[in-house]
């Protein structure tokens, strides 16, 4: 995997944090290493809608990762849930469904981007720089480490 | 059934593998087929409901199965890693049929995708008449893939095709 200037919290250098949300523990693994391998960390995952709202209320990440087909609860009701309470939450769902009225659904229920699987590494990069903004900050001529 | 629930499938298909591969790869063979469908290696199973009803299986020689799962993983996997090479048969599945759905969707059909199960018993179930199934071989650097679609049209979809003959 390409090397990836450092994306850190602008108020206080540090690793944006990351919740992950797929039912496969595959793509949980594939997506904590991208976003690794961007100077992130993962401070939790989850595998279906309603462990996502009660994860990102204990952890309160920077950004969420968000899959849409999942069993239980599926990510663009939970996307829904968390903004209402946290209008501040950062939420890209990330799904291999990727048409036109899905993504408008989720943009209208308060994601804040969408990306379609397979995910490219460089595309979630400039997707993630774009979601924090001014909240983050791109440390130039410090690797991420984590690439492969 | 029709070229235009199909050629998606083999779109994404070529796209999907390409990409998680990095190599080419090409479709070895088409057929049409009514008997049960036997397994051949890992296979994952996703069902359509809506305008467009069925379920394809997406199978991978296990050979194929473990590079795959090695590639995308960016690790060395062994055969004896059955859960992550499982895991990974099921997400290929699960981005290949889903750029699929996105796109017949997005040509207006309406329909809502399960996600991937592993399709662990040795034979499928017969596919009829009006859920005739496609076989398509796709032959990689890696081994042979799978992709058993047996797809009907359901409602609306059903009487546009009709009319269109």
């Amino acid at each position: 995997m390409e090397k990836f200037a450092p994306v850190k919290r602008s108020e206080d250098g540090q690793p944006v944090r990351y919740l992950i949300v797929d039912d496969s523990v595959f793509a949980r693994k594939n997506l904590a290493r991208m976003v690794e391998s961007f100077g992130g960390q993962v401070v939790g995952e989850a595998g279906d809608g309603i462990s996502a709202i009660s994860e990102y209320e204990r952890l309160t990440p920077d950004i969420v990762l968000m899959d849409i087909t999942m069993p239980q609860m599926e990510g663009i009701e939970a996307a829904e849930k968390i903004v209402r309470d946290h209008p501040s939450a950062r939420i890209v769902m990330v799904s291999s469904v990727g048409y036109q009225e899905n993504i408008v659904a989720a943009l209208q229920r308060g994601a804040r981007h969408f990306v379609q699987k397979p995910v490219k590494p460089e595309v979630l990069y400039e997707v993630i720089k774009y979601v924090m903004r001014d909240d983050g900050t791109t440390v130039h001529g410090a690797g991420a480490g984590a690439g492969a | 059934m029709r070229m235009e629930l199909i050629q998606p499938f083999i779109n994404s298909a070529d796209a999907v593998l390409a990409q998680g591969l990095e190599s080419p790869i090409s479709i070895e063979n088409l057929s049409m087929e009514q008997e049960a469908y036997r397994r051949k290696g890992i296979a994952a199973e996703v069902c359509l409901m809506g305008e467009i009803e069925g379920r394809i299986i997406f199978d991978v020689d296990l050979g194929a199965a473990v590079q795959l799962a090695s590639r995308l993983a960016n690790v060395a996997v062994s055969e004896t890693d059955e859960e992550l090479i499982r895991e990974a048969v099921c997400e290929l599945a699960n981005q290949i049929i889903g750029n699929s759905i996105t796109t017949l969707n997005d040509q207006g059909f309406h329909f809502h995708v399960r996600p991937p199960t592993l399709h662990t018993s040795e034979q499928g179930s017969k596919s009829s008449e009006d859920t005739e199934a496609l076989v398509m071989c796709f032959n990689t650097s890696s081994g042979n893939v799978f992709m058993n679609v047996a797809l009907r049209y359901h409602g609306p979809a059903y009487e546009r095709a009709v009319a269109a003959g």
